[in-house]
């Protein structure tokens, strides 16, 4: 299925009221929703038979701080789908602002969010609501602030005296 | 039959350091610390083309509890800083520690929020080796060069 259609399909079932923004770019679609839409958008890419997305290939933020256009939201998560079933892959983002960094965790939908989440919000400080362990997954423990964030200085250290937690303990990293 | 036949008595008289370093320079143990690229190198020092086994370092130990020669190869990010630091704390004395490759010696081109820019901030550094990576012969150099740093130290200076 091509992308243009994918997209087409994608904002019927969501409304066009609900579609922030869509656009494309070499030949690759995606399409912008609020994080309220994103579980009921992503669900419908999995359960859409034609659609049928099987396999969440990475999940990663944005910062827009500062980037010179005249986008209302400061942050974007993006969801890279992919169908190994149908071959084709698409792009979903949900628009995050600074005032309200919460977005639904689709944890239960994709296994493999769980990491990835962790990592956005280490890197972006976006939380993920119904995230079973949202903790820092890179930086350590006692790191401040969120590090890949524009305002963030860039070579910023901060030290870690005392040993990894994680490291001393029996109990999985997901429980 | 061999020297001993040219000598006019049966002994030699020596320092107890010269005897010492002699014998610890030529019996390091090392201790790989790889954390990036530079261990891949490390593995070229250690085969046969190169031959770390040549200057009597060959015996790699996992366990800093059985080396001497610490060698760290690669970038140190601020999260492993404690780690690095309890291994070192772990070495037996006499210990030595060779930095190799730019990011273990400055961090190299990582200026970020996220790596040591040296490791001389947690643990004292014997030699640096520069390169990234540095070639297989520079990291033989920095063998021989502790080699003659140990041999002007006083053993007992070490507890």
């Amino acid at each position: 299925m091509e992308q243009s259609e994918i997209a087409a399909r994608l904002i019927a079932h969501l409304g066009e009221d609900k579609v922030l923004a869509s656009g494309e770019h070499s030949d690759q679609h995606w399409v912008t929703v609020a994080p309220g839409d994103l579980r009921s958008a992503l669900q419908f890419m999995t359960e859409d038979a034609d659609v049928s997305v099987d396999m969440l290939t990475d999940l990663g933020g944005v910062d827009y701080l500062d980037y010179g256009d005249d986008r209302p939201w400061r942050f974007e998560v993006a969801y890279q789908l992919s169908s190994l079933a149908k071959n084709h892959r698409f792009r979903v983002k949900v628009a995050v602002t600074d005032e309200e960094t919460e977005v639904p965790s689709v944890w239960d939908l994709f296994g493999v969010a769980n990491w990835m989440e962790r990592e956005v919000f280490d890197l972006y400080g976006i939380g993920f609501t119904d995230h079973p362990n949202l903790r820092r997954i890179l930086c350590h423990d006692d790191f401040v602030g969120y590090a890949l964030r524009k305002d963030y200085p860039i070579n910023k250290r901060q030290k870690l005296t005392r040993p990894i937690e994680s490291l001393l303990t029996d109990k999985p990293e997901w429980a | 039959m061999g020297l001993e036949s040219k000598l006019e008595v049966p002994y030699l008289t020596t320092t107890m350091d010269t005897v010492i370093n002699w014998g610890r320079k030529y019996s390091m143990w090392p201790l790989p610390f790889g954390t990036a690229c530079c261990a891949i190198e490390f593995m070229g020092v250690v085969s046969s083309r190169y031959d770390i086994s040549r200057f009597g370092a060959e015996l790699v130990r996992f366990s800093p509890r059985q080396a001497d020669l610490m060698l760290v190869m690669g970038t140190v990010t601020q999260k492993m800083a404690p780690v690095l630091k309890q291994i070192y704390d772990q070495m037996p004395d006499p210990k030595w520690v060779i930095s190799m490759g730019a990011c273990a010696s400055s961090g190299g081109f990582y200026d970020n929020y996220s790596v040591v820019q040296g490791i001389d901030e947690l643990i004292p550094v014997d030699v640096y080796v520069a390169g990234c990576p540095p070639r297989p012969e520079n990291v033989l150099g920095a063998v021989a060069k502790l080699q003659e740093k140990i041999s002007r130290e006083k053993a007992a200076a070490w507890r």
